[in-house]
């Protein structure tokens, strides 16, 4: 058989909770909904393989976001999110999440994985953000998938890997009624009937193209092109503020991170090419980026992380993390540079764009269970728009997701779909291998992700983003009328290029809707360059409706942890200020 | 149009000698995020099908007999 030749089929199976994604929230909302009901059946659906999957495919340095007793309290750590996210909070899944993740940090080392103590037993939180004390090593880090997978066969969760989720199915009465999803070595089409959905596909990181021209040298995992954004919004899910992309400090080239979580608290900084600092604090905030961006241009890069005034030994020990967890690549990488920490800086630069609320705050719209605007349809990690809620925030909401997603499950009977649904994202989907003639998905990726680079990256200007959605437009036509895929895998590719597609118009559609700036970085906007808060005090809202991309506004709930006016601009003081 | 195919350079190698895919294991095959490592049809080892690397390294770290080599791919090097 010649390499992943297509096969034509279409099967159908059920189960009570369908979790779509194996990564980091998608591993623990399949065991505690499994836990839930132990009689009922929890498939995992995977489209690569759930032990490697995801952004911590190999492991993780330490948890960013702990709220650990003595050390922080559920109050400062929701204040302190409000705060960096520009106020553009609700608070109730912020301090829900502050008030549940010491409980799953405490599951997650009962699973084997160990989190640094210090010599009186305590756990060794360390200071990165602004104000409070959330950051955790992890020694063994990079046993956190084989960790999690051990649980789930131990469970008993049904793993189908290598299917890619496609499009949702729901009930004329608009309650979710499943998933149509393909195999991705095969192209055999696969319809999963579920009483409960739950995506956690992670972020849209395949949306800008990174400055190497490398398609798959992204930030996030590569194989995170948004798909969980783009079904979502083709099931008529709200997804939030996703005007507020990602974009991250990053290793010049490698783009990965260079890590100052990891290195900071050591006593390395961000320094410009005199070796000074210019801003306050390393926490990911879109005011620090912007910080960044403004250094970049001003004539003072580089910027660099700089780490070379420590200690040999404290060097070797920040060393023996960087090159073994999360992006263990790093080593070879400054290798093959010549570039030792001991004698020279981390040249850094900026990110490509992205969807993610696991550094930002664009995501499928949930309330405080993980539930979006679609009954039975939940969300939870990267993709769910709690804000920076990091690796711990994906492991602690994936679980509130999918504790409640079985309590749906286990009141509801099968919604039912209508056949015609099947048939026509079948056809959707086959189209690219029913033409013999055409464009490859690669040559629309670039093109797609190069027009997002040139029209969608801040600065934002409104007429950039009309002629780019002009671009993009005829990009979709030939997306949709010229495409071709020759196999199996190439089909896989052509599936992604359509969720890339649609994350790059929502990400117009959405900062073109924001008529202010806000965020730094993350959403600049030259022809509005001021913060307005009497008129973008607010959520927005990206949905579908009658077929056509709407936004609307949505109020922030009230607060439960109260901010007072002096503190409301924390973060925007990012840049040091010069001394007398 | 007619198509043209695209000559790169793959970052993941495979040492034939060491690798056992001929015995039957797909380790690095199964595990990859991006699904680009195959056993050829030809040799009955592990290589790169597709360049679309994310250099992350499961597929070396899994290995059960080192026969693989993540490199950063080029254009980032």
């Amino acid at each position: 058989m010649s390499l992943d030749q297509i096969v034509d089929g279409l099967s159908e199976v059920s189960c009570d909770v369908l979790v779509i994604g194996g990564g980091t929230a998608g591993p623990m909302a399949a065991l505690k909904a499994k836990l839930k009901n132990p009689k009922a059946n929890v498939v995992l659906l995977e489209k690569a393989n759930v032990k490697r999957s995801g952004a911590i495919s190999m492991g993780m340095d330490g948890l960013n976001n702990a709220v650990i007793p003595g050390y922080a309290t559920p109050e400062q750590y929701t204040k302190e999110i409000t705060i960096a996210n520009d106020g553009i909070v609700d608070q109730k899944a912020v301090y829900k999440y502050a008030q549940n993740c010491f409980g799953i940090i405490e599951e997650l080392d009962s699973f084997g994985i160990r989190f640094l103590k210090n010599e009186n037993g305590d756990y060794a939180v360390k200071k990165v953000h602004h104000i409070g004390t959330y950051v955790l090593p992890m020694p063994n880090g990079e046993t956190v998938k084989k960790a999690l997978y051990r649980q789930l066969r131990r469970a008993r969760i049904l793993i189908s890997n290598r299917y890619m989720a496609t499009r949702l199915l729901k009930s004329a009465d608009g309650r979710i009624a499943g998933a149509v999803s393909v195999n991705t070595r095969t192209a055999e089409m696969l319809v999963i009937k579920a009483k409960a959905v739950i995506l956690c596909m992670g972020a849209a990181g395949r949306l800008g193209l990174p400055t190497s021209g490398y398609m798959f040298g992204t930030y996030e995992n590569a194989a995170n092109s948004g798909d969980g954004y783009a079904m979502a919004y083709h099931a008529g899910a709200a997804l939030a503020n996703l005007e507020c992309f990602q974009i991250n400090p990053l290793i010049k080239d490698y783009n990965g991170p260079a890590c100052a979580y990891v290195a900071g608290p050591f006593g390395a900084y961000t320094a410009n090419n005199e070796g000074s600092r210019f801003i306050e604090c390393d926490y990911w905030s879109g005011q620090m980026m912007l910080e960044f961006y403004n250094e970049l241009l001003s004539g003072k890069g580089p910027v660099f992380l700089q780490l070379k005034h420590l200690h040999p030994d404290t060097i070797s020990e920040i060393e023996s993390t960087l090159h073994k967890v999360e992006r263990p690549t790093r080593g070879l990488f400054q290798q093959g540079r010549g570039v030792d920490y001991r004698s020279e800086s981390i040249e850094m630069h900026i990110s490509e764009i992205g969807f993610c609320s696991g550094h930002s705050a664009s995501g499928v719209f949930v309330d405080d269970n993980a539930r979006t605007t679609v009954p039975g349809l939940y969300a939870a990690g990267d993709m769910a728009s709690v804000p920076h809620n990091y690796m711990l925030g994906a492991f602690t909401n994936g679980a509130v997701a999918g504790i409640d997603a079985m309590e749906f499950a286990d009141s509801h009977d099968f919604a039912k779909f209508d056949a015609a649904d099947v048939a026509m994202e079948r056809d959707r989907v086959m189209a690219p291998t029913k033409r013999e003639d055409g464009i490859p998905p690669n040559q629309i990726e670039y093109k797609t992700r190069r027009l997002v680079n040139d029209y969608l990256q801040p600065p934002k200007v409104t007429r950039k983003y009309e002629l780019g959605m002009r671009r993009l437009a005829e990009a979709r036509e030939d997306m949709q009328e010229r495409m071709i895929a020759r196999n199996a895998h190439e089909l896989l590719r052509a599936l992604e290029v359509q969720s890339i597609m649609d994350c790059a118009d929502m990400a117009a559609h959405a900062s073109l809707y924001r008529e202010e700036s806000r965020w730094g970085l993350y959403h600049w906007r030259t022809d509005f360059p001021e913060k307005d808060n009497e008129n973008w005090f607010c959520h927005t809202l990206l949905s579908k409706q009658n077929g056509k991309m709407t936004s609307e506004k949505r109020a922030v709930e009230p607060y439960v942890v109260p901010i007072a006016d002096d503190e409301k601009d924390l973060y925007d003081k990012q840049r040091i200020r010069a001394t007398a | 149009m007619p198509l043209a195919s695209y000559q790169t350079s793959v970052p993941v190698v495979v040492d034939d000698a060491k690798c056992i895919a001929d015995k039957g294991c797909t380790v690095c095959v199964d595990v990859c995020p991006l699904d680009v490592l195959r056993i050829s049809d030809m040799t009955n080892k592990a290589y790169m099908a597709y360049d679309e690397c994310w250099y992350c390294m499961p597929c070396e770290a899994d290995c059960p007999t080192g026969a693989v080599t993540v490199n950063i791919p080029y254009l980032l090097r």
